[in-house]
């Protein structure tokens, strides 16, 4: 979506201010509201691209005024009401009010660390042949969907190289609207600064995405 | 929020604080009546991220690199299994690439469109990476970036800006500092600071680490 999250080429945000000796955490909902999201990942109840959709899934001026661990709670508070694992007069009470959902599995301390260090690789097998290779000119697709994609606006419509084939991996266009995982060949395309940003740029200046096949044609 | 180093007025933050801690609280509570939540995990979850992964991860695997011309090779062609070597891996790390910065070419690492980052070697991204202003700049100004970090680099050498886009992770290599050479891993890992693995930084010199 075209939302406040896409926010490569954007001005008037100022300077970027580094935070000297900045600790992990700022406030101690902070934690709690990031552990809180990695351990619900745990039943199964979601996927990380909906996960990413539910974040971005919401007014720019909304999405732009809330710190970054907000965005992820309010995310969460959306998926659990969603998914009816959690309904709005338990948020309200702060206590269980209903009998809980059944679900695959919850996160215990026990598997904490094998279920970090496991992760959740998104390459996938295939017999299928990538339809571009390194150096090949390609064009981003100008798409525009309602619904989540990991095609930045800033690239749409320009032109760039395959820098690399990474690999067949998940699309997350698809598997955030829960509608399978879709893996395809995925790329590192590699832009030119004043392909991207017009004449004048910095011509040392080379910029790229990781994209997937779907998203790229060839010019 | 209010470290977000944003312009609103701080009474309106502080109360958007409170509201959400509150909101916080009460969303664990019923979690874990619910039992979709054990509470001793989300406290383990917390301190792995907060005492056990972080950039020093990452610095030792760069102080390798440095060291060690074989691991070197074998980062640049397949990190996730070099960096796996070390122990680390995992979670946000699942398929990572290093990028080697040469005296021709700088790369940095920005993730446009929320916050990717190698979690594996650098632990949990910093605010600003983070936020709007290097979200949104880092890939049309990267030049004025690092100046805001406070340094510049030749006007010919190649400034590489990596979108995380997918699930590929990216990890700087930053140049081995002079006069360094004989150092150990340990003493080479002093010197590897988490913005030089990210492309907004430099490693430290050996004056810098001496004083």
């Amino acid at each position: 979506m075209n939302g406040g999250q896409d926010l490569g080429g954007v001005q008037g945000f100022g300077p970027v201010e580094p935070e000297p000796n900045e600790p992990v955490f700022h406030a101690d909902w902070e934690k709690r509201a990031f552990a809180l999201t990695l351990a619900m990942a745990m039943p199964g109840e979601w996927n990380i691209d909906m996960s990413r959709f539910a974040r971005e899934n919401r007014p720019p001026v909304e999405y732009l005024s809330m710190s970054y661990y907000q965005i992820w709670f309010a995310a969460l508070e959306t998926m659990v009401k969603e998914r009816d694992l959690v309904a709005d007069d338990e948020i309200v009470v702060g206590h269980a009010l209903n009998a809980p959902k059944p679900v695959k599995r919850v996160l215990t301390p026990g598997d904490v660390l094998k279920v970090l260090h496991r992760g959740g690789p998104t390459e996938r097998d295939t017999n299928t042949q990538a339809a571009f290779k390194m150096g090949d000119k390609v064009r981003a697709k100008n798409i525009n969907p309602p619904t989540h994609t990991r095609l930045p606006r800033y690239v749409r419509g320009r032109a760039g190289t395959i820098e690399r084939v990474i690999g067949f991996h998940v699309f997350p266009d698809s598997n955030a609207q829960g509608a399978g995982e879709n893996p395809q060949w995925l790329y590192t395309v590699r832009f030119d600064g004043p392909e991207l940003w017009g004449e004048g740029t910095d011509p040392n200046v080379k910029v790229s995405v990781d994209a997937w096949e779907s998203y790229l044609e060839p010019t | 929020m209010a470290h977000d180093h944003d312009h609103h007025d701080h009474h309106h933050d502080h109360s958007e604080l409170t509201e959400t801690q509150l909101r916080v609280r009460a969303l664990e509570s019923v979690l874990t009546e619910k039992g979709y939540v054990d509470p001793a995990a989300l406290d383990l979850l917390i301190e792995t991220y907060e005492k056990k992964v972080g950039p020093r991860n990452g610095a030792r695997v760069v102080a390798k690199a440095w060291a060690d011309p074989a691991y070197r090779a074998r980062l640049v062609k397949d990190a996730t299994t070099a960096i796996g070597e070390l122990g680390y891996a995992g979670r946000q790390g699942e398929h990572i690439v290093a990028l080697e910065n040469t005296p021709q070419r700088h790369n940095m690492v920005v993730c446009t469109l929320c916050s990717c980052y190698p979690w594996p070697v650098l632990g949990l991204p910093p605010v600003w990476y983070k936020s709007a202003p290097y979200r949104s700049r880092a890939v049309a100004d990267p030049r004025g970036v690092l100046a805001d970090f406070g340094f510049a680099l030749p006007k010919d050498t190649e400034i590489r800006v990596w979108d995380s886009t997918a699930e590929i992770r990216y990890l700087v290599i930053p140049m081995r500092p002079a006069g360094t050479d004989g150092w150990s891993e340990e003493r080479l890992a002093s010197l590897v600071t988490r913005d030089s693995m990210i492309g907004t930084g430099l490693p430290k010199s050996p004056k810098d680490v001496a004083k």
